[in-house]
Parts: C-alpha cells; structure tokens; sequence
C-alpha cells in the first residue's frame, strides 16, 4: 500500500472527500479510539485536564477525551490542531467539544509556556518529515514543533505521540528531534511493529 | 473558541516570541456564542493556576463582560461559592467567540476567527 504522505501535503491530502472518508471508516474509528486510549493510560492523569491535540482532523480522538467518565479522572478540555480545513469542518459537522485551531505544527506551536497538562497526537508527526516547499527544512519543522511543544507543557506535563515512521531513518530523526527539545524520549512498539507508539515524557 | 482557550494562545509570529505585547490577543469586532457545557469543577480547580488572570481581566473587558475581581478566586473560595464557580465556568468555558479577528499587541498580525475556528496559518517568512 502506499503511504499518502509520499503523495501530497496533509492539507491537500485531506479534502473534503478523504476527510469524510477517514471520518465514517469504521476501521479506522476503531483503530483511533484505540491508540486514544492507550495514550490515555501511558498519560495517566490524576484530574481532569487541559490536552492539546496535535493533528486533531475530525475530532475522533477527541470525542473520546470529551466523554472519559469522572470515575476514570476525565471528562478532559481540548484543544486540537490541524492544518487540513476539510479535517476541520468535518470535526464542526460533528459538533466536537474542543476548540479548533488551523495550524501547521511544523510552524511552531503558538501557546504560552505551561499551557497544557498533557499532549496526544495520533497519526500526525510523520506529516512533518515532508517539508512541501524549497523554503523549508523537515528538520526545521520538526525542531520548531518539538521545541513548541515542550515549551507549552507544564511542568512535569507528557506527551504521547503515535506515528508511523515511513523507515528506521524517519524515527531516527523525529525522536532525535524529540530528544534535542528537552524531553527524554522512549519508544513502544505495538502492534508487530507496524504501529509505533512513541511515549515521551520529561 | 472558548475565553479559557485565548487565556493561553499568543502570537505564531517569531519575533514576538520575545514580546510580552503578544499577549493576550485583542479579540475584534467579535461575534459570540454560548454553548452549554456540563459543569466540571475539577477542572476547573486544575487549570486555575495556569489561567493568567491580569489577561483574563484585559479579555473579559475587551468582549464587555463585567470587571472581573482584581485577584483570582482561590480553590476555597469557589468550593464556598457556587454562583462565583457557575460564572467562572460560563466565562471560561462556554463563552466562546465563533466570528471575528483576534489581534497581536505587537506586531499587529490578525487571526481570522470562522465558525469557532482560529486561522493560525502563517506565511513563511513570518515563521
């Protein structure tokens, strides 16, 4: 299968047409709700939080966020970023909870310092490893998005990031970049090693 | 997008990292909304530290709401309080700006606000 970040940039990628298609697919609701609750469990929060989203699309990790029950520490505030418009009128059709911004990650990530309690980001990151234009880097990107998002955490705050890396040199360089932003980073692999699941913390 | 939202959003713009007039943003000619969200003290009383309030004081004024206390209340007080914690919720989470600009202090850079929505999108040159 080919892997639609060697194709186009996420924010043509992601029209109206795919948006919706990533949307309805049962398999992928399934496959998302899933790593949104792994990425719970390894955040482990103690009260509900303010999370930040990072590649929110339609909002389904989300939705989740929003209806965690009290017994299990939630229901949490989001905040979601994108930078696919289709992604984002997708999530307001859905009437989500969390607030919508459109971003580029790779341009940094505009929250004063110690915002968040916590960060996800399912399917994402590997978007940044494609630089779409001659004007810049994938390592700029990746390092303003890192630097961003270290910054925007409290204190103490981790992040859970779920990426499929297109190779060995591709992990190399997000966690390298991970590593060189002040969080001290691990990697899990589920699912025969197809899904990574990336844990960082600090 | 929620008030509690733009208590922690600045300016994308590089050189205004360094600046503290790129925050908070100055909503403009803002549209409103209010949509119900079920109360969630907890979270309230958690997020609370990290609300800077002298900005929410500048926002809340900025989109005509009345003069918000001087010093923010503290976990005690809205235990005790539950009118004061029923306000602080509707300010915060279920106000929320669904059309308008909001702009820099600094540099003057505009962020398009549509149906809730903030363009943080920058130009290159600007990043």
């Amino acid at each position: 299968m080919s892997r639609p970040e060697d194709t186009l940039p996420p924010d043509l990628h992601y029209n109206d047409t795919e948006a919706r298609k990533y949307t309805t697919s049962s398999r992928i609701q399934n496959i998302q709700a899933e790593m949104t609750h792994r990425a719970l469990e390894l955040l482990a929060l103690p009260t509900p939080s303010l999370i930040l989203d990072i590649g929110c699309g339609s909002g389904l990790s989300g939705e989740i966020l929003s209806t965690i029950p009290s017994s299990q520490n939630g229901p949490h505030t989001w905040i979601g970023l994108d930078i696919s418009p289709s992604m984002l009128a997708t999530a307001l059709e859905r009437d989500v909870e969390g607030d919508l911004l459109l971003a580029d990650i790779g341009q940094g990530v505009p929250f004063r310092a110690g915002s968040f309690d916590a960060a996800i980001s399912i399917s994402a990151i590997q978007w940044l490893c494609n630089a779409d234009s001659s004007e810049v880097s994938a390592m700029g990107r990746l390092s303003r998005f890192f630097n961003g998002l270290y910054a925007s955490l409290k204190r103490g705050g981790r992040a859970v990031c779920q990426f499929y890396p297109k190779n060995e040199q591709q992990r190399t360089m997000i966690s390298g970049a991970a590593i060189k932003a002040g969080f001290g980073a691990g990697i899990l692999e589920d699912g025969g090693g197809r899904r990574v699941l990336r844990r960082i913390w600090f | 997008m929620k008030v509690l939202t733009l208590n922690f959003l600045t300016c994308a713009v590089k050189a205004c990292k360094s600046s503290t007039a790129s925050f908070p943003l100055h909503p403009k000619d803002c549209e409103l909304v209010s949509d119900t969200i079920e109360a969630n003290p907890a979270l309230i009383y958690n997020v609370l530290p990290r609300v800077d309030w002298a900005a929410l004081i500048t926002t809340a004024s900025e989109l005509g709401f009345p003069t918000l206390p001087a010093q923010p209340p503290t976990k005690e007080e809205l235990e005790a309080d539950e009118k004061m914690m029923g306000e602080l919720h509707t300010l915060l989470l279920e106000t929320q700006i669904s059309e308008g600009m909001l702009r820099c202090g600094n540099c003057g850079h505009e962020y398009r606000v549509k149906e809730g929505i903030a363009n943080f999108l920058l130009p290159n040159h600007l990043v």
